[in-house]
């Protein structure tokens, strides 16, 4: 016994000082790099200058904000611009609006979980309206319908602008996003069925993973085939945190759902090695990707500090994905490696700072900036979400904490506050910064853009505020013998009714997005051209540019 | 244009980092709980269990109920009538695990030592309000087959609490239910156990 920990801790020293080197090599070049790498995403006189197309531009209240500015583009500039983003528009398109279905769909689902937990006789003539099965319909809709291709689509659309190039191989998107969706509502109704490989993040049955994971490739393609024809001298700290996220989901999706490897125990710790890092690996870098370019891009400022970026990036990536045996502390694991987890989430806390440092100085408290531009009220509010859930996380992998929370609804409001507060917020705010890129048309009614903030940010916070009360409760009572377990199921209800009422204006919120969206992808309204792109340059200019920029990819 | 080394520089450490954390925690675990040997008093699974613990997952149980009573020292589940902390070696026959996340109802991992009785598990699972008042737990009645007259020979008929009985009315249980009922009935790993994980690895050796 003695031996054996002995070996362990030894093995965990020799791994971290072997990390720390690494992590030292791989961030040193960067410390060289100058403080201009983070003005890649600028044209060379640019910085000053807002961007945010989502804003009602005509009186120019942002531009006011973020300071009076005599920067500007040049012509070559705006139509490079305007060639990439014409090279994403559809493939991002395809993926956006699927996504925005799943949304919906996911959210249904949601509403029906959540009531049944409080109203247990209602919808119980049907097996597929189930409970287990509506939680799970839930999860899976959000996590690999809306989350995964919000995400995805996200990432075909910044890469461009990021690399300078513009996108090749768009034509693997549609035949990825056909594959995907297809295996997705398959995999859906399965679960509805009662078909499911029984593991919490992996219920989809093996046989239409094989489908996931080849749509997933195919979608993942243009953006390897873009990077290596880049233009751009760096790769801006969103490219990083982006590119790793497409080379680490397939692994890690593959790997989970091999049938017939992984077995009892073993199983539990593989599947929340996995369902861990589909969050940290996958989902986060992507959300923080974006807020990475849409922070500097709307304010017109570059990013604080590029270096810590970058530094957070490492120290993420290699923290993040070594967190998931926290998850299954006191179970019947070896202590070694929930150790190691526990240790791990408590190191988060470095890179999470890192972020938190970066936006806020970016930010430097203009908060009439952040009013007045939607895509930040959303990304803003959602990076200071990351901070929350990531600091709560750390402490929650405590052992003293975790003996309360684990086990209950804290555990749940903890993970909607990764999931929703801070990655579907950033998402958001990415598309209404997108959206009239693509369809070159503003939103038609500012007033949805702050129904949807305003009903989304409520309602999310009754859901989280009931929900932690609510856990935290049902934790104390459970971890308290003299009462009785019925005890730590009565307390909560009063909570689980506040989720239904905050996730009901939640799907209000989605709904009038959803009705937005769809006005939008149909130019409803009258054209307000020039004022969807640069507040500084005059019409006839950006008309010249657009010219130019047709010509230039037909020739 | 600087070359490829950044990219060079992502891609191996995108991999070396995926790497190191699938070592950690998915093939060390893996070797080490290979050698893991079922315990004497712990039986596999028969057919009807087996088919039983599908239905157990294809229904969700798992989503609120865990199968992994914490150690006395650390939290008070024994003290609830759960069971000693579990080991690594209870879960033998387990191919797909259910340890579970979430206690909105109890935990399983010995509810057949504590509820033997197939009947109150039928009733239960028709109408779980009906044995535990204020229970959240959904009721499955579709699991059941509601009908008049008298039941056939070797059917199994639910003799529900006055209060929820429903007059002229014959209530008999599924397959999918029976065989739910005796994978419940067989969640009992009450033997003693002081292995550790390390020693029933020595004793592999």
């Amino acid at each position: 016994m003695d031996g054996t920990a002995l070996i362990l801790l030894l093995t965990f020293l020799v791994s971290v000082t072997g990390l720390l080197v690494f992590i030292w090599s791989m961030s040193n070049g960067f410390f060289n790099t100058k403080q201009s790498a983070s003005h890649i995403i600028f044209g060379k006189n640019e910085i000053g200058l807002v961007e945010d197309p989502a804003s009602n531009q005509t009186n120019n209240e942002l531009q006011e904000a973020a300071g009076e500015t005599n920067a500007s583009l040049t012509q070559k500039e705006l139509s490079d611009r305007l060639i990439a983003d014409k090279s994403s528009a559809l493939p991002t398109f395809v993926c956006l609006l699927t996504a925005m279905c799943w949304l919906i769909i996911g959210s249904a689902a949601a509403i029906i979980a959540s009531i049944k937990l409080h109203e247990p006789d209602w919808l119980v003539s049907q097996a597929w309206l189930t409970f287990g099965r509506m939680r799970s319909v839930h999860l899976n809709s959000v996590i690999y319908g809306w989350a995964s291709m919000a995400g995805v689509g996200v990432s075909l659309w910044l890469i461009p602008r990021l690399l300078k190039t513009p996108l090749v191989g768009a034509k693997f998107v549609y035949w990825g996003a056909l594959i995907w969706h297809v295996a997705l509502m398959c995999g859906v109704t399965a679960i509805g069925m009662g078909y499911t490989d029984g593991m919490e993040w992996l219920e989809m049955p093996w046989q239409i993973d094989i489908f996931i994971v080849l749509g997933g490739a195919l979608m993942g393609l243009p953006l390897f085939l873009t990077l290596v024809n880049r233009k751009v001298d760096h790769l801006y700290v969103s490219v990083w945190y982006i590119g790793a996220a497409l080379i680490w989901f397939p692994i890690l999706f593959f790997i989970a759902n091999i049938p017939d490897l992984h077995f009892g125990v073993q199983g539990a710790a593989m599947n929340w090695w996995y369902g861990h890092n589909a969050l940290g690996l996958w989902f986060t870098p992507i959300g923080l990707g974006a807020a990475y370019y849409f922070i500097p891009k709307v304010l017109g400022r570059p990013i604080y500090s590029y270096n810590l970026s970058l530094l957070g990036f490492w120290c993420l990536a290699f923290f993040y994905s070594q967190v998931g045996g926290h998850h299954l502390i006191g179970g019947p694991l070896p202590t070694w490696m929930v150790t190691l987890s526990i240790v791990q989430s408590m190191m988060m806390i470095i890179p999470v700072f890192a972020v938190a440092v970066n936006h806020h100085m970016t930010v430097g408290g203009n908060i009439k900036a952040v009013i007045h531009s939607p895509t930040l009220r959303f990304i803003v509010l959602g990076s200071m979400l990351y901070v929350a859930a990531s600091v709560q996380g750390s402490f929650e992998a405590l052992r003293s904490v975790n003996v309360i929370t684990h086990f209950t609804h804290y555990t749940v409001a903890h993970a909607h506050l990764g999931m929703y507060g801070f990655f579907t917020l950033v998402m958001f705010g990415s598309i209404y910064f997108i959206m009239p890129r693509i369809v070159d048309w503003e939103w038609p009614h500012p007033w949805m853009i702050s129904a949807h903030f305003w009903l989304v940010a409520l309602g999310f916070a009754v859901y989280f505020i009931g929900l932690t009360t609510g856990g935290w409760l049902q934790g104390s009572a459970m971890v308290d013998a003299s009462k009785p377990f019925m005890d730590s199921v009565l307390v909560t209800l009063p909570y689980l009714k506040s989720r239904s009422i905050g996730g009901g204006l939640m799907i209000m919120g989605h709904l009038i997005f959803m009705i937005h969206f769809i006005l939008i992808s149909l130019r409803y309204g009258t054209k307000k051209e020039p004022a969807l792109l640069i507040p500084n340059v005059n019409i006839p200019f950006i008309k010249e540019a657009k010219v130019a920029a047709t010509e230039l990819k037909r020739g | 244009m600087a070359g490829h080394i950044d990219e060079k520089k992502l891609f191996t450490g995108a991999l070396v980092i995926i790497a190191f954390a699938t070592l950690a925690l998915v093939v060390m675990p893996y070797v080490q709980l290979k050698h893991v040997q079922a315990p004497a008093e712990l039986k596999p699974y028969t057919d009807q269990q087996a088919h039983g613990r599908k239905v157990y997952m294809s229904m969700g149980c798992v989503y609120c109920h865990s199968q992994q009573p914490r150690d006395a020292k650390y939290a008070p589940d024994d003290k609830r009538g759960w069971g000693r902390a579990s080991t690594a070696a209870d879960y033998a026959y387990d191919k797909v695990h259910l340890l579970g996340t979430m206690r909105t109802g109890p935990d399983l991992l010995n509810i057949g030592a504590r509820q033997p009785s197939q009947d109150w598990h039928l009733g239960h699972l028709y109408q779980p309000r009906a044995y535990m008042p204020g229970s959240i737990m959904p009721a499955f009645p579709f699991m059941f087959v509601e009908r008049k007259g008298p039941a056939k020979e070797g059917e199994a008929v639910l003799n529900l609490p006055p209060a929820y009985a429903k007059p002229g009315v014959t209530i008999v249980a599924t397959r999918d239910a029976l065989d739910l009922v005796e994978y419940l009935k067989a969640l009992d790993r009450t033997y003693p156990i002081k292995k550790t994980i390390e020693q029933s690895l020595e004793k592999a050796k």
